[in-house]
């Protein structure tokens, strides 16, 4: 550009040439001749307005082309605004693919048997944007689905929403009819429906997947947890096929007497609920969980009642003398008491400032360590339980797990009602397990840790080897402590408030036990006439495998209960029959022994009862 | 292709046309086919025409398009401004014509019927009418014995005149916005700029005021709710549909519906049908073209050349910017094809005519006889060799 000749360069600026004409007028510049220059300056600056810049082109070509790749690059943003923005199909294909490849691993009991698997079903979905009559669709959809409602459904396509559920999980014959219809804008979207086999069995631990295979509940919502939601959103888990199962704790067969057991126990002593357990003591699985009321996976409508909760997890509840296991044990164990140690009853009552406890079944005699647990006697353990210390007490309730909450596979759990201020007079009530509410679950690991030989093994739902168990297991009492109390709680099937229990089961397991009564606690008091009755068995007592765990509450008493209500009555019976029925089921072989061969240390120190 | 030893005609013309700009046409061209076959069926269908009536017709339009397009690009500058005098005055007089014996189609006198063939005139006057603003302004600033910027002034208003009677508000706001562009580059002081900026707010403030139509377009794109939006929503929801990919060729349902889904609304249909990538690799060919041609404008040395280049590719621009605007709803809708890519014979042959020109002016042309050109001569009449020279137009 630079030896192109400017184009103004040839013409003078018309300013320029106001001077020049002023000057041809000569040395005389008169009044007329200065205005004509005024006039011109002037014209010359308004002219400079109207002049063109020709030389400005390039420039300004230069701006016309910024302005239009502004003006592209908006067009652009546009265009990739309007892509990106949620619209009908990725709304759809995000329904669509959450629904199909949303596939969960069966689930199967410890012998293999179903508890949950996939079934593909068809769901019906809508476009309402390509449905043209959207009253002709919906009188024709209601005519075959018609448990559908039309108004609701009406309002659905009238959105202007690019997908709808129309229906979830149809039956083929439903699916064949709606296809029949051939309404434009109506699909299909093969699903996989969630399906519990065998009812309300195991119920409360595989707890239940929503429409969207979404697990809502128990060992399914312990599933999505453990990663498998995002699996599926990367595309893996597209259908059962493709995982591995997973094998519970649990034995159908088993669970499904115990159920039946409890059902009928429950019916005939009345109660407002119920619940049982079976616990593996040497590896920590719950073999067997029921819980009154309970509910059916597969249309888990009152899944959420408050009234079916699982009460083995997620109750708290004061133990009552169950508890006493504990107390003795920790006294042994401290080795402020032998098993020949005695305490004195006399007076059947203690005090604790403006507090009062007495014996339930007093004998007002000095009592030996296995006798108190026989007996059942309060001022034993409490006595037992200050020997130890409010400090020692404290810290063997929470080397036994009972303070803390006990979270296991199972999404539900609960926290033990412990006192804030723990004096004295909690320990004593805590030693009779009254001031203390823990969850069942936490109850049967800590019973489990004093008869296993004192391996404190957190219970689990899933399948485990005994190995696998112990390799992380602490040890939290001495095996002679084990050993004792195993055979106090034999010696309470012998000789005392276990002894109905172990009628029921014919006599032929070898059961130990205790029983547990708790008074209910009714508007901050203590109920005299509304109890929770536990009981606590373990078979065999010489070398336990199994702890059964039933509960009832508020049972009522019954023609042969003489009007009581304890748990020996009832909890007790129960745990027999299901004693009875189950140890076949889980090769518990017939066994019996006398207490000195059944337990030699015990007979060595020549404990109470074991001639 | 012909050897660049040997002089021919044809031979010359292919080693100084710009080819990529002519590449770029051509495959805009062929696009358009292509997506015509998605917008066209839907609208023959509901006018009871056979299927590819549009795609068909647009492909005889193609062809005398194609041929008007490269026996325009072989003229020379000078003739360039011929021809573009007479389409000018013929085209003024067709519209002049058409408003009084045109039939009236959507309330509007567009359309003359000349031996069965129906024509837009206003189309054929879009380019020459930038061809001969550039060339008014060029003399305007090279010459002061024609007053070129005055007429460059007087011929927007003769213009647009017969076009707001029409009434054609869209034509009429492009041609005022290459007017104004061409003003620009000729090298308007800024202080006019600013003035004239003012002045076309105040234009679109009155036609807003005045025109029942043009204030119902306005309120209807500033509030969503206000009126029908039906065309706009449906355009959005073609681009909705198609995502990135589109749903592929013929599978478009929105464009069932969609209005002048073969003219105005073709891009949202493309959009469906071939998806939002496609849309963009679209947007970048206009763009090429629009960017290339402006290079080249700035790198031509002739005032004139430069701002007729300048002039039509900004006619082309606009009006493919305002039409993709329109249908991803950044502007109100507004009646305009998209260039090459809408079904219409006037428009194609229109387009050809403004891209045959452009063509031929930014053919590489000797820089002696360029210079020759700009180089200002005081009394030109008396130079006696043969080159030629500015005034024997």
């Amino acid at each position: 550009m630079s030896n192109v000749p400017s184009i103004d360069a040839p013409y003078p600026y018309p300013g320029q040439l106001g001077p020049d004409t002023g000057a041809d007028h000569g040395g005389r510049p008169s009044q007329v001749g200065r205005a004509r220059q005024i006039l011109l300056a002037i014209l010359a600056f308004l002219s400079r307005f109207f002049h063109m810049r020709a030389d400005k082109g390039v420039a300004r070509i230069g701006l016309v082309g910024v302005f239009f790749s502004i003006l592209f690059l908006l067009i652009i943003g546009r265009l990739v605004m309007l892509a990106l923005a949620p619209d009908a199909q990725s709304e759809f294909h995000r329904a669509a693919t959450a629904a199909i490849m949303a596939a969960r691993p069966d689930i199967v009991d410890r012998n293999g048997v179903i508890l949950a698997t996939d079934v593909k079903t068809a769901s019906v979905f809508a476009e309402p944007r390509n449905i043209i009559d959207k009253d002709e669709a919906t009188e024709l959809l209601t005519a075959v689905l018609p448990d559908l409602n039309a108004t609701d459904l009406r309002n659905r396509l009238g959105t202007k929403r690019g997908f709808v559920w129309v229906k979830r999980e149809v039956s083929p014959k439903q699916q064949a009819e709606v296809h029949r219809l051939g309404i434009p804008g109506v699909g299909f979207i093969p699903e996989n429906k969630r399906v519990y086999p065998n009812g309300p069995i195991g119920a409360h631990i595989l707890g239940f997947a929503n429409v969207d295979h979404e697990g809502i509940a128990g060992i399914e919502k312990y599933l999505d947890s453990q990663g498998l939601q995002a699996l599926s959103g990367l595309g893996f888990a597209r259908s059962a096929d493709d995982m591995k199962p997973i094998a519970l704790s649990l034995d159908l067969r088993a669970t499904h007497a115990v159920r039946d057991e409890l059902v009928k126990g429950m019916a005939y002593y009345r109660a407002k609920a119920a619940a049982a357990a079976i616990l593996d003591v040497n590896t920590g699985e719950i073999i067997s969980l029921v819980s009154l009321p309970d509910f059916d996976p597969s249309n888990p409508v009152d899944a959420q009642d408050k009234d079916r909760i699982n009460r083995i997890n997620v109750g708290v509840y004061e133990m009552g003398s169950t508890f006493k296991a504990l107390t003795v044990a920790m006294a042994l164990d401290s080795g402020k008491a032998n098993i020949n140690s005695s305490y004195s009853t006399a007076g059947g009552m203690m005090r604790f400032g403006r507090q009062v406890i007495r014996e339930y079944h007093g004998t007002g005699r000095t009592l030996t360590v296995p006798e108190v647990f026989v007996h059942s006697s309060n001022m034993g353990s409490i006595k037992m339980a200050l020997s130890v210390g409010v400090e020692g007490h404290k810290a063997f309730l929470r080397k036994m797990g009972q303070l803390d909450r006990l979270r296991t596979e199972l999404p539900e759990s609960a926290e033990p009602l412990v006192p804030s201020r723990w004096g004295e007079i909690n320990t004593a009530t805590i030693a009779f397990g009254h001031g203390l509410a823990v969850a069942p679950i936490q109850a049967l690991e800590a019973v489990g840790a004093l008869v296993n030989g004192g391996y404190f093994i957190k219970p689990t739902f899933l399948k485990r080897s005994e190995a696998d168990a112990k390799a992380d297991a602490p040890r939290v009492i001495k095996p002679e402590t084990s050993e004792a109390m195993r055979y106090i709680m034999r010696l309470n099937a012998e000789r005392g408030s276990a002894r109905k229990t172990d009628e029921a089961s014919g006599g032929a397991y070898f059961i130990g036990g205790k029983t547990g009564t708790a008074e209910k606690v009714i508007n901050g008091r203590y109920a005299k006439n509304k109890n929770f009755t536990t009981f606590m068995a373990i078979a065999p007592a010489d070398k336990p495998k199994y702890i059964f765990l039933t509960i009832y509450d508020e049972p009522q008493a019954t023609p042969e209960s003489y009007g009581y209500t304890t748990a020996a009555w009832n909890s007790g019976v129960t745990t027999g029959k299901i004693i009875e029925r189950v140890a076949p089921l889980l090769g518990l072989p017939p066994h019996t022994a006398s207490l000195a061969t059944a337990f030699p240390t015990m007979a060595r120190q020549g404990a109470w009862g074991i001639r | 292709m012909a050897s660049r030893a040997e002089r021919t005609l044809v031979g010359e013309w292919w080693w100084t046309v710009d080819r990529a700009i002519l590449v770029a046409i051509a495959v805009l061209m062929v696009a358009g086919l292509v997506f015509l076959m998605g917008g066209g069926p839907p609208v023959a269908e509901r006018l009871g025409l056979s299927t590819f009536h549009f795609v068909s017709r647009q492909i005889v339009y193609l062809a005398p398009a194609v041929a008007l397009m490269v026996a325009v690009s072989f003229l020379p500058p000078r003739y360039v401004r011929r021809a573009a005098l007479l389409v000018y005055l013929g085209g003024l007089a067709m519209m002049i014509a058409a408003l009084y014996i045109g039939p009236e189609v959507k309330g509007s006198r567009r359309w003359l019927t000349l031996a069965g063939i129906t024509l837009q005139p206003s189309e054929f006057v879009k380019p020459a009418f930038v061809v001969l603003t550039a060339w008014l302004f060029a003399e305007g600033s090279r010459r002061r014995d024609v007053p070129g910027t005055f007429l460059a002034m007087l011929i927007l208003p003769v213009t647009i005149v017969p076009l707001i009677l029409q009434p054609d508000i869209g034509q009429t706001m492009l041609i005022s916005i290459v007017w104004g562009c061409l003003f620009f580059t000729a090298g308007l002081h800024i202080f006019w700029v600013a003035g004239i900026g003012g002045i076309g707010l105040f234009g679109l403030f009155v036609a807003y005021e005045l025109i029942p139509h043009v204030r119902d377009r306005i309120s209807r794109f500033m509030d969503k709710e206000a009126g029908d939006t039906f065309q706009v929503d449906t355009a959005l929801e073609a681009f909705a549909q198609g995502g990135w990919l589109g749903k592929g060729p013929g599978e478009g349902t929105v464009k069932r519906i969609l209005p002048d889904a073969h003219t105005d609304f073709i891009f949202a249909v493309t959009a469906e049908e071939f998806g939002i990538l496609v849309c963009i690799a679209l947007v970048c060919l206009f763009g090429f073209i629009v960017l290339r041609g402006l290079y080249l404008a700035q790198r031509n040395e002739e005032p004139f050349c430069r701002l007729a280049v300048t002039g039509l590719v900004t006619l082309f621009g606009i009006q493919a910017s305002i039409n993709m605007m329109v249908n991803v709803h950044l502007i109100p809708a507004k009646g305009m094809t998209l260039p090459f890519i809408s079904y219409g014979g006037s428009s194609l042959l229109s387009l050809a005519l403004g891209m045959g020109f452009l063509i031929a002016l930014t053919r590489k042309r000797p820089r002696a006889e360029i210079l020759d050109r700009i180089t200002p001569t005081r009394q030109p009449v008396k130079r006696s060799y043969g080159s030629r020279t500015a005034q024997d137009v």
